[in-house]
């Protein structure tokens, strides 16, 4: 399949098949459907800054999470109102992506949004929304333009986004320090580290870094707290050659 | 006993009380957008206001085992404000949004003409939207606060089985109740409306016991987020079936949201903090 933007994204083929085996027919339908219709419309017109119409993708981008639902593998149907359970138990644990972030990133992809568009709706875009700007970053640019999204992102409190911001684009462009306290913060908020795009390959020998990691710990030790397993990882690959 | 609020106002409360709120069986709310106390001066206030509404407020929610929903609006205090107003001509892309489950809260503050306007505006964005509006009656003046906004509603292009009309109390539940739009009641900790006077309305509306929603209304002021509660426990005291607190106080307000079909009950999983090891991500 060829995704979008006339660019050939093996990674986004692969998103498509695995998104398909976990929505229903209805949001397998409607996806399809807002791919063709982005499609036809073709890539994005150059400037489109002040009061411009609603472009159709843009639409289906907000509309993506209440269409392509995840199926429930126990469900039969469609939840039905007022039949809810008391929602304790989450659905999609130990899930590694949702549905619908994956059907934004296609959709921003097939519209061949630009770094403008990308800041706009991320900059007024929910939690859901912004996730999936993010996770968009590496397959619609190329250069450091979109670094503001990243770093907005890191300054957050929000874990789920600072996971998001995490990915392959962060592990390309962010330079070192920043990158350096990104990887403090997750440590602090509890983000696994597994959440770090190119983790291995960014630690190795990062003197600095296992110097920030062992005063981490050497903190929490002297606070009578655990040092996590997970700094104890990092900081082994900090001793690896780079 | 699980609770749904249907009106909280979530960013002015503490941690605390999302904790105590989970003990007390909340597990899902609606946080209607409205006046902060502090006057805005400008729709970009506004469009921050929403963004938190959108975003970290439902993130905040979440730790504490809540599911969070929305309803946006210009409130009927700041139409009146010239350097808000022009917030309703980028509300519309808000509507789209997926945690938006009803215009609101609208209504009138003061019953200007320039509330008017918005009122009539905002109840016709709903219906564009295939949303339902949330409908704040007026704390003063009350009675013709309600006359008024039903006469709008009556213009308006959504039909009153897709509005909610808030802060009833006993002069004004009985037109409310004719008008076939839903019934909600604030209960507040002094003023306006306690859960004893609620457990003696219900009795007297039992005929529209499937469309009366109960909630705190809690906010910045001197209020209660934990008033859905002390409702259930006052109308169990009083007699009723434990289903008819179920009804009240959950799946009323899951079937007035549901009208959205935009209400999602699922919690996200507690390690979709991160998404590692994603479709998305691909190798190192
Ligand atoms: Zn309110």
């Amino acid at each position: 399949m060829l995704t979008g933007g006339g660019r050939e994204d093996p990674l986004l083929d692969e998103a498509y098949r695995w998104l398909c085996r976990r929505t229903d027919a209805a949001g397998r339908d409607w996806l399809d459907e807002a791919l063709a219709e982005v499609r036809r419309a073709g890539p994005e017109p150059a400037a489109t800054d002040g009061p411009a119409p609603l472009p159709a993708w843009e639409a289906h981008f907000a509309a993506a999470g209440r269409r392509c639902r995840r199926t429930k593998p126990e469900a039969v149907g469609p939840q039905a109102p007022g039949d809810s359970d008391i929602p304790d138990t989450p659905d999609n644990a130990g899930a590694p992506d949702d549905p619908a972030t994956v059907a934004r990133v296609l959709l921003l992809h097939a519209a061949g949004v630009r770094t403008g568009t990308l800041t706009r709706l991320y900059t007024r875009g929910t939690g859901a929304e912004r996730r999936a700007v993010l996770r968009a970053l590496p397959h619609l640019t190329a250069g450091p333009e979109a670094l503001h999204l990243v770093t907005d992102a890191l300054r957050t409190n929000d874990t789920r986004l600072i996971a998001a911001a995490l990915g392959p684009y962060a592990a390309t462009h962010l330079d070192p320090p920043a990158w350096r306290q990104a990887v403090l913060k997750c440590l602090f908020t509890g983000i696994p580290v597994a959440a770090i795009s190119a983790l291995s390959r960014r630690a190795a020998g990062d003197r600095e870094l296992a110097r920030m990691l062992a005063d981490y710990a050497a903190e929490r030790t002297a606070a009578g707290r655990d040092v996590p397993t997970d700094l104890c990882h990092v900081l082994t690959l900090t001793g690896k050659e780079s | 006993m699980r609770l749904f609020d249907p009106h909280i106002h979530m960013t002015s409360r503490t941690t605390d009380d999302y904790v105590a709120m989970h003990a007390a069986g909340v597990r899902a709310v609606v946080e209607p957008a409205f006046w902060l106390g502090q006057p805005r001066t400008s729709p970009d206030s506004f469009h921050d206001y929403f963004d938190s509404l959108l975003g970290w407020e439902p993130f905040r929610a979440a730790q504490h085992g809540i599911v969070h929903h929305c309803t946006l609006a210009l409130n009927p205090k700041e139409a009146n404000d010239p350097r808000c107003a022009p917030v309703l001509d980028t509300l519309p892309r808000y509507l789209l949004k997926d945690s938006v489950v009803a215009v609101g809260e609208i209504g009138y503050d003061a019953m200007t003409p320039a509330e008017d306007a918005a009122l009539a505006a905002q109840l016709d964005l709903a219906a564009q939207h295939g949303l339902p509006a949330l409908v704040h009656t007026p704390h003063r003046d009350k009675a013709a606060g309600l006359a008024r906004t039903l006469d709008l509603v009556r213009e308006s292009a959504l039909p009153p089985e897709r509005v909610l009309l808030d802060h009833l109390n006993e002069t004004t539940v009985a037109a409310a109740a004719d008008s076939g739009c839903w019934l909600g009641f604030s209960i507040y900790p002094h003023t306006k409306m306690d859960e004893r006077r609620m457990v003696t309305l219900l009795a007297e509306y039992a005929s529209c016991q499937d469309r009366i929603l109960v909630n705190s209304a809690a906010d910045w002021g001197r209020s209660d987020p934990l008033k859905t509660r002390r409702v259930g426990d006052a109308m169990l005291a009083a007699g009723h079936h434990e289903d008819e607190v179920d009804q009240v106080l959950w799946r009323n307000p899951v079937a007035f949201y549901g009208l959205s079909g935009r209400l999602d009950l699922r919690l996200p999983a507690p390690d979709s903090s991160h998404e590692g090891n994603s479709v998305l991500r691909g190798g190192d």
